[in-house]
């Protein structure tokens, strides 16, 4: 990969050694080449392959030099001076039917007090997303919670309330919904099939996993419940348009199993995840668990190309990675939005930079009703991007993270500027299986 | 050529120029919320 550029290239074994050297010594002949590689190759494939590596550095697809720092640093000063708003994640219930054991929402209630949103509040929301979006057309809107269909009236009336006011603001909302499944029914289905670009189910994989950390109030397991609800949520949008999304944790290590189990089960967008939690948890991933972890990005990326040669579809979320149509370096590189032009808003109206810093009181950033009162919160945000983040400067995987989560580093170093090691090391690994598919796949 | 295949990828330094439009989606409505992604989302930029 050249990291720069964007470029990838698939090369046979000389050039994969000729490249190192070739790279340190931009100028080095072919004679030279001969007499370091001659010994294993011959003087003619040497040549032919250095010919070609030259001919990309010329082309510009290889030995590309960073010049994006200035342009991004611009990027998020310009996002500083005139912040836009196109994404919420709205908190429409903080309370939930599960006591699932690892949620960072601490069983819908973050920190806080049992609530659900009110109309006034969400429509409150809406105005103030619509209001700050500037030119944007596309707004994006999670409902999310806790467990989102606890209030799924409210749900109903304000994506009524979006679609309404669409037009004549010149807005698309696109409505998701992310749910533990429990209170999936006909009316949810078809309500959510015809309003939401993406439905997010809750599910760990193997029932042994599953029910171990996502038992409901009552201590049962949630496993045999929500799985036909699922089934049938899945089938309804025709397999499309949806994740099933599970989390793995230091006693499901093993987590590949549970990615093809889900797939077993008949369901082919799966998003199988890290749990995040502080080190202290006895479910929390450990830097110990890494080889192995590693180790099953590898297996689970074998079976899925065998899968797929199959002809059986299979989208894991992780190693979805788009190669021709993917995002701008602006994109890729000025980090998430969090903060800026993703917020996310408590059922009382508090705005907090993203889902995971809600009720987390020094990350309080104004409310829905006065608009953003904490702008240092806001101008720390704007700025945060991979160039701020010291540790991204030599990791290939930059492009494809944008420097990765916010709350994350937040969260184990002290700093949004950090760096949260075990997430680097498994985004790494998975940046390198996703481009190992895509190259294995074409080869079909 | 013989020794490389060169798989197609977006030019980044092309999209310096029509870039930052912001019309894509949120990294984090995508599916994940714990973690960030950007590599595997579309460009939504019309004039790119």
């Amino acid at each position: 990969m050249d990291v720069y550029s964007g470029s990838i290239h698939i090369v046979d074994e000389l050039t994969y050694e000729l490249i190192p050297v070739m790279e340190e010594n931009r100028d080095i002949s072919d004679g030279e080449l001969v007499e370091s590689f001659g010994s294993s190759y011959s003087e003619s494939e040497i040549k032919e392959a250095a010919a070609e590596l030259r001919e990309l550095k010329d082309k510009g697809t290889l030995f590309t030099e960073d010049s994006y720092e200035n342009y991004v640093k611009d990027f998020a000063e310009n996002r500083h001076a005139e912040p836009i708003v196109k994404a919420m994640c709205l908190h429409v219930a903080h309370d939930c039917n599960l006591r699932c054991k690892y949620c960072f929402a601490e069983e819908g209630e973050y920190h806080g007090r049992r609530a659900l949103m009110s109309f006034e509040t969400g429509k409150a929301a809406l105005d103030y997303l619509m209001d700050h979006s500037g030119k944007r057309v596309n707004l994006e809107v999670d409902f999310f919670g806790g467990e989102p269909l606890m209030n799924f009236e409210v749900v109903k009336q304000l994506v009524e309330y979006g679609r309404s006011r669409e037009k004549e603001k010149n807005k698309k909302f696109r409505f998701t919904l992310t749910t533990n499944g429990m209170l999936l029914n006909d009316e949810v289905l078809e309500f959510a099939n015809r309003e939401c670009s993406n439905l997010v189910l809750s599910i760990d994989g193997r029932q042994e996993i599953h029910d171990r950390m996502r038992p409901t109030a009552n201590g049962k397991g949630s496993y045999e419940v929500i799985l036909p609800k699922l089934k049938k949520a899945a089938e309804s949008r025709n397999q499309t348009n949806y994740y099933v999304r599970g989390t793995y944790t230091h006693y499901n290590t093993d987590f590949a199993k549970d990615v093809l189990h889900l797939h077993d089960l008949g369901f082919e967008q799966i998003s199988v995840e890290p749990v995040v939690a502080p080190t202290s948890e006895d479910y929390a991933l450990q830097e110990s668990d890494l080889p192995v972890l590693l180790e099953q990005y590898d297996i689970l990326a074998q079976e899925i190309i065998k899968r797929l040669k199959a002809g059986k579809f299979i989208n894991f979320f992780h190693f979805m990675i788009e190669l021709e149509g993917g995002p701008c370096v602006a994109k890729r590189l000025s980090g998430c939005g969090s903060g800026g032009e993703y917020l996310a808003v408590t059922p009382w109206g508090d705005i907090y930079p993203c889902h995971q810093f809600v009720g987390e009181e020094d990350f309080l950033m104004g409310n829905v009703f006065e608009g953003i009162k904490n702008t240092e919160i806001a101008d720390s945000f704007a700025r945060c991007n991979v160039y701020t983040k010291p540790e991204c400067a030599d990791c290939f995987a930059k492009f494809y993270c944008s420097g990765g989560c916010a709350a994350n580093s937040y969260h184990f170093t002290g700093s949004i500027n950090g760096n949260y090691t075990i997430g680097c090391e498994l985004e790494r690994k998975r940046v390198e299986c996703a481009i190992m598919i895509k190259a294995a796949m074409a080869d079909e | 050529m013989k020794h490389i295949k060169t798989l197609s990828t977006r030019d980044y330094k092309k999209s310096v120029v029509t870039g930052g439009c912001g019309e894509c989606q949120t990294s984090c409505q995508s599916a994940c919320k714990t973690s960030c992604t950007v590599g595997n989302q579309s460009c939504e930029n019309k004039n790119k």
